[in-house]
């Protein structure tokens, strides 16, 4: 008899705080869930809640004060540094709400950028990178610096670099909060399209309710606690 | 290659600051590389001295002479192979500004001892058979525009009246590093003219250079011709021409040692300006650092983004303030020809400029790098949400 499928991401227990001055602020406050394989997650919550510090731990670029996070069944908390960063080239692409674009660099060198950590040879890195451009409609605009693209083709450019090297979790902190309605809608497009015809398990953290409707489940963070079951949409 | 065509890009960014910072770099090294030419211009005389060749002079002072009957004294040491009369003339040409190093010398050893004079066989053959010609270097005869067989006249400051003169030759150094700027003429000109004109100033001379045939043998040879002298009227110091030119150095030992300390502030000043401009660039791009880290790369990486940035600045303005030191120098060399005859820009000069700008590339770098290397992504990234 086969057991129930392995979560693609599951917290146990996750608590975090921070120091300011002389004062700690618990973040995150022994939070547990689990995200499915090919899942795409919405989190909710006002400013302070706790959603980007959440969003931080799973994609391994902060670090839990107690707690376990295992992602494909690694636990990421037991990782060294170095072990973490491999990790985070591997296995995560990161959309920004500012795109995080290296503004010297033209399209096609932001989205080769992160293949730089892979065995690809040059070439290859180049094709992959194109097709990435490609599938994000962008193979125009390859040769342009972000300060030459808009703030659509600039967020696209940064999905095509979040998956030009096949990562299994996409995560995405307020992928749409930097753009106007209509671009907004486009990127939504482009995460839900990459989700349902890729496979790829996408955590976005987002305030815009409309965002949130793209995604197949919702979970809300108040004062570093969830505070509701999970809201399924659709699936 | 894309991570270099990432720092070459990278120096786009701030095209003003970058130019200025390459320019004030270009300024250090040229500074760096005029001053240390300048301090290699006043040891260009102990440079050329050889080993073989030794100075007698007064013991007491080189203003005190020694009678001229101490050649052939000298001349019996053991190891001595020629002697030459000399006495620093002191003639300046139509006024003092038009200062040039000029001396009577023994005429028929003096080029013997000196083989780096290069003259033309028929030249030294009309200036040895005229008691009233001379000999000058090139660069002299460039300065002034004189050529074979012209009329010179020096006004004596040492020697007091009007000493008319025919260049009967022009000489050219061996190498680079030969004084070209020196004019010479038979000391018996000089001592036939003071039995005349001042009899108690005559068969004396300045100093004599003496011809040794090993440099082994210099120290038993100096010691030699000094016992020789002892308790006489005139006693004598001899030292290699190294220690003589070396003496005149050590008289403005202050200068040099200021000139060095400065050359040494300019490397610490394009440190300055240098780290100023890779601390501001790497502040402004903690973000961006934060993100590349988030991708998965790691801090060697950020560090090797900023010290390879550092260092192109470094490099460039480097290369622009060497490729400045050469027509720099000819300038000012000429300029100052007339206190430094030697006025040549070496290769240690440059290698140390390469070396100072490496230097100040790395060490503008090594804080930059550090702190970019150990940005926390999250901190940088500004969102606890």
């Amino acid at each position: 008899m086969n057991g129930p499928a392995s979560p693609a991401i599951e917290l146990r227990d996750v608590s975090k705080s921070y120091t300011r001055g002389q004062q700690t602020v618990a973040v995150l406050q022994g939070v547990s869930f689990r995200i499915e394989p090919g899942e795409f997650l919405a989190l909710m919550g006002p400013s302070g809640s706790g959603k980007s510090t959440l969003l931080n731990l799973i994609a391994g670029i902060d670090r839990v004060d107690s707690g376990a996070i295992l992602v494909g069944g690694t636990d990421i908390t037991t990782l060294t540094e170095g072990e973490l960063a491999y990790w985070r080239s591997r296995s995560v692409g990161f959309i920004f709400q500012f795109y995080n674009l290296i503004p010297v660099l033209n399209a096609l060198e932001n989205v080769e950028l992160p293949l730089l950590l892979s065995p690809l040879s040059r070439r290859e890195r180049r094709e992959h990178a194109r097709a990435a451009l490609a599938l994000v409609g962008l193979a125009d605009r390859m040769d342009h610096r972000p300060g030459e693209l808009s703030g659509g083709q600039q967020q696209r450019t940064a999905i095509a670099r979040a998956i030009v090297t096949d990562p299994d979790i996409l995560v995405a902190d307020e992928p749409t909060g930097d753009l106007d309605r209509s671009s907004a809608k486009d990127i939504l497009d482009l995460m839900a399209g990459l989700n349902e015809s890729l496979g790829k398990t996408i955590v976005m953290v987002t305030h815009d309710p409309r965002a949130a409707e793209r995604a197949h489940l919702v979970r809300s963070l108040e004062k570093g606690l969830l505070t509701n079951a999970d809201l399924h949409l659709h699936s | 290659m894309l991570t270099f065509i990432f720092i070459l890009k990278n120096l786009s960014r701030h095209r003003l600051r970058n130019a200025l910072t390459i320019l004030g770099i270009a300024m250090s090294v040229l500074s760096f590389g005029l001053l240390r030419t300048t301090v290699d211009a006043w040891y260009a005389g102990v440079e050329a001295s050889s080993s073989t060749r030794l100075v007698t002079r007064n013991a007491i002072s080189l203003i005190f002479p020694l009678p001229i009957h101490y050649a052939e004294q000298i001349r019996g040491v053991e190891g001595v192979t020629t002697v030459c009369a000399g006495s620093w003339f002191g003639g300046v040409y139509i006024d003092e500004k038009n200062f040039f190093p000029n001396f009577a010398v023994d005429t028929r050893t003096y080029f013997d001892l000196y083989p780096e004079l290069r003259l033309a066989e028929n030249q030294k053959a009309d200036f040895l058979h005229d008691r009233k010609g001379c000999v000058i270097g090139a660069k002299l005869a460039e300065r002034f525009g004189w050529k074979v067989g012209d009329q010179v006249t020096l006004k004596g400051t040492i020697y007091p009246g009007n000493w008319d003169m025919t260049v009967r030759a022009i000489y050219h150094g061996r190498d680079t590093h030969v004084d070209e700027t020196q004019l010479l003429f038979h000391w018996d000109y000089l001592n036939e003219t003071l039995k005349k004109t001042s009899p108690s100033r005559a068969d004396q001379t300045g100093f004599f250079i003496i011809g040794i045939d090993s440099g082994d043998h210099a120290a038993e040879i100096s010691r030699a011709v000094d016992q020789r002298f002892a308790n006489s009227l005139a006693e004598t110091l001899t030292e290699t021409e190294k220690a003589f030119q070396m003496s005149f150095i050590s008289m403005s030992g202050a200068i040099v040692t200021a000139i060095q300390l400065v050359s040494s502030l300019v490397v610490l000043i394009i440190l300055a300006v240098a780290a100023n401009t890779m601390a501001m660039s790497a502040r402004e791009r903690m973000g961006e650092f934060a993100a590349l880290k988030a991708l998965g790369f790691g801090g060697g990486y950020l560090a090797l983004l900023i010290m390879g940035e550092s260092l192109a600045i470094a490099g460039i303005g480097s290369a622009l303030g060497c490729a400045l030191t050469f027509p720099a120098a000819a300038a000012f060399g000429s300029a100052v020809s007339q206190f430094f005859p030697i006025f040549q820009v070496s290769h240690t000069t440059v290698l140390l400029q390469g070396i100072a700008a490496l230097a100040v590339g790395v060490a503008a770098g090594i804080a930059p790098a550090l702190r970019a290397s150990h940005v926390g992504i999250a901190q940088a990234m500004r969102r606890i949400g």
